[in-house]
């Protein structure tokens, strides 16, 4: 598998034949997760039509860490075996997280105000997903850094290991932090067991939002490769 | 092995010293962001009192980050850290050097300054020893991680601004626990068990971040 695409030109063709699929199944399950999130599942009886934005909100917090992972796994198989592909990916996947994690503080600062009555709080999880955003700028900035995308590529690499051994070192001190410096506020919201009536649409959500994923990050990977021919054909021409 | 490291800690340290006014400028900028901190927050002592041990942290993250930008720099421009690469030394015994070394010319001033920047926020007298013992256990790990951030951002564009970026999410725990030691001293509480967890993230680094950094290393000169 790792070797099969180690051409990228197998990749390609392989994106064609997906791409428009995936297209189609992103729409069609947004629609679907859209309808069953907004009219279908039942309002909560305390927070009322509000919790309605947990069904952008934990998917994209769900897509925001994981695609970090992802972006992490790529590099390490870029480093490793000087995976051509493998680089292109984790470059591709940033920008994707980023958005996420943007998402993720929007909207809920957008749930916290009615339900917290602030935009903001320094709670635990707020300032982890916060420093997740940092970690996700350094990362892009890093990697268009050089003049030479590949030590661009080879140094985020690097990073989003190092952020992988760090995440959870930053969410276990961002607790430990929080649990002492504002002890019982008005935060501590823990989520009861979920009905299936809302489960079922936020899985739906969820499928939808890595379905997105996965469309977008083979576009930015095609444009990035067809960039990258673009960028040989010039220095032939100028030679 | 440990000779040569010793050396080279030896040269940069010697070199750093020719360039004192450098490093006195680190010291500076230390009692410089205090003052500015102490002129946006008021006079107000119990208020400074309260703050205090935070802005002592926070000012040493960023001192530490100021004298990063030149730790390899001279090395990589002058062909210097080629030779280094080629040497038998592995690169990991080099990037532990330099991180020792960035700490005896960066992270010893921390240390020294910490006490006055206590005084200055006339913090209670029992939070010197935990703060001192705080700052001798944190400040290497900045240096080390700072270390892996300055070999990342060698050779790029705008490396000044680029490398705070990177480092100072990953400075978050050291903050974290660093003040969380002083507050618990201030309130009453014990404290060791975060001098421990400090510890643990040192050891932590200093396994981890030198690899890393001469990974880091190995990329930029290729």
């Amino acid at each position: 598998m790792i070797n099969y695409f180690s051409n990228p030109n197998r990749f390609l063709k392989l994106t064609e034949k997906l791409l428009p699929w995936l297209v189609g199944l992103t729409i069609l399950f947004f629609l679907v997760g859209v309808y069953f999130g907004l009219l279908y599942s039942p309002a909560d009886y305390q927070q009322g039509e509000t919790v309605r934005i947990m069904y952008v909100h934990v998917p994209a917090a769900w897509l925001a860490l994981s695609c970090y992972a992802f972006m992490a796994a790529m590099g390490a198989l870029s480093l490793t075996y000087k995976h051509p592909l493998a680089g292109i990916a984790a470059r591709s996947a940033a920008p994707i997280g980023a958005g996420f994690t943007v998402i993720v503080i929007i909207t809920g600062s957008l749930w916290g105000k009615p339900i917290w009555g602030t935009w903001w709080v320094w709670d635990a999880r707020l300032s982890s997903v916060l420093v997740l955003f940092f970690l996700y700028l350094g990362h892009i900035a890093l990697s268009h850094a050089f003049e030479n995308p590949l030590r661009g590529i080879r140094a985020s690499a690097i990073l989003a290991l190092v952020g992988l051994v760090n995440i959870p070192i930053i969410k276990f001190s961002v607790d430990w932090w929080n649990t002492l410096h504002q002890p019982a506020s008005l935060t501590r919201f823990d989520a009861p067991a979920i009905d299936p009536s809302m489960l079922i649409p936020l899985i739906i959500m969820a499928l939808a939002f890595f379905l997105y994923f996965l469309t977008i990050l083979l576009v930015r990977i095609k444009s990035e490769l067809t960039s990258q021919k673009i960028r040989a054909i010039n220095i032939k021409m100028i030679k | 092995m440990l000779n040569r490291i010793g050396l080279l800690i030896i040269k940069d340290v010697k070199l750093a010293l020719q360039g004192a006014s450098d490093t006195g400028m680190t010291f500076v900028f230390l009692l410089l962001a205090c003052t500015l901190f102490q002129f946006s927050i008021g006079p107000d002592q119990t208020l400074l009192i309260k703050v205090g041990g935070g802005v002592i942290w926070v000012v040493a993250l960023l001192a530490t980050i100021l004298s990063l930008e030149r730790l390899f720099i001279t090395d990589f421009e002058d062909g210097t850290l080629e030779q280094y690469f080629l040497s038998p030394m592995s690169l990991v015994f080099f990037a532990l050097a330099k991180a020792i070394s960035h700490w005896l010319t960066t992270g010893l001033l921390v240390i020294i300054s910490a006490p006055i920047i206590a005084l200055l926020y006339s913090l209670p007298n029992e939070v010197f020893l935990p703060l001192f013992l705080s700052m001798v256990i944190g400040t290497p790990i900045l240096s080390l991680i700072g270390t892996l951030g300055a070999a990342l951002t060698l050779g790029a564009k705008r490396s000044g601004v680029l490398m705070p970026l990177i480092i100072l999410p990953l400075y978050i725990p050291v903050l974290i626990f660093g003040t969380l030691v002083i507050y618990n001293v201030m309130y009453g509480h014990n404290y060791n068990s975060f001098l421990i967890v400090l510890i643990g993230l040192l050891l932590l680094s200093l396994a981890l971040a030198p690899w890393a950094t001469a990974c880091a290393l190995r990329q930029a000169i290729e």
